[in-house]
């Protein structure tokens, strides 16, 4: 799935503008610990979460996550958009809570990695 | 290739900038082209010792060394040491702070998480005094 359809099913706003339009999501991960995200070691290119700093946009650089999701209405800072611009990661925002952004990426295919 | 060798300050509770060698490492390991999988690997490694200085060390620096077999990294501080290193070790034991939880850390997954992706894992650590971790990550597996 494209970022611009991830955005649509979920009513993102896309945030950032330099990253790459046409990679392919397939799986994804939510959490607000990057302990957690730290420590499980399949790859996934989403990551949802409640948790908005500029902590998160490392540990997706660590991870590979090419998108990162904040949820619940939380608007990522202006230095964050360009530390995730110069990393290619992208950064979208919705109103939905994670478990209901969650719920409507994979009721539309995305999976999560190790079910 | 010869043997890179970088050093960089670890600031102490400077959340801003943690991370920031670890990004700059994986950028010298990506652009040397070793494998994803082994850079991956390394970055997760070095990342959580780098927050670890940051979080329970007052800061400190890194060391690193890459030459064509593999990836040697140091970090040290001079913080409060670790009493019970094989405590430490567990997975669920952490001293961090509800400060440090909010910021999404402190689950006490760190350190068996660099023990599962580096090769080689080294921890010297003394109450008072400090502690260093030695990571080695060869590019391909001995
Ligand atoms: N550099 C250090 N200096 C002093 N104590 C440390 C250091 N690194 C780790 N510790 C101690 O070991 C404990 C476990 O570390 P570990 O990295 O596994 O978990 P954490 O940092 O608490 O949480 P997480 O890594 O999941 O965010 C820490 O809570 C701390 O008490
Ligand atoms: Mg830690």
């Amino acid at each position: 799935m494209k970022i611009h359809e991830i955005a649509q099913i979920i009513k993102a706003e896309i945030c950032t503008r330099n990253h790459d339009p046409n990679i392919e999501i397939y799986s994804a991960c939510s959490a607000d610990l990057m302990s957690d995200v730290m420590a499980f070691s399949k790859s996934n290119a989403l990551l949802l979460t409640g948790l908005i700093n500029p902590q998160v946009i490392r540990t997706a650089e660590m991870m590979d996550i090419k998108v990162v999701v904040f949820v619940r209405g939380k608007k990522p800072l202006d230095s964050m958009i360009s530390m995730a611009e110069e990393k290619g990661i992208a950064l979208l925002a919705t109103d939905y809570p994670l478990f209901v952004a969650s719920g409507k990426l994979y009721q539309n295919g995305i999976r999560g990695r190790g079910e | 290739m010869g043997t890179v060798v970088r050093d960089y300050m670890i600031p102490a509770n400077d959340f801003t900038v943690a991370g920031e060698a670890s990004s700059r490492v994986r950028k010298i390991l990506t652009q040397l082209g070793v494998s994803p999988d082994i850079v991956k690997r390394t970055s997760i490694a070095m990342y959580e010792a780098e927050i670890n200085a940051v979080i329970h060390g007052n800061g400190g620096n890194a060391h690193v060394e890459i030459d064509e077999n593999k990836i040697y990294i140091r970090i040290s501080d001079e913080g409060p040491g670790i009493p019970d290193l094989e405590l430490a070790m567990q997975e669920g034991y952490s001293t961090a702070p509800d400060s440090i939880r909010e910021m999404g850390f402190g689950a006490g997954m760190g350190l068996s998480n660099i023990k599962k992706n580096a090769d080689i894992l080294d921890i010297q650590t003394e109450v008072n005094k400090g502690t260093t971790v030695n990571i080695t990550v060869f590019f391909n597996r001995p």
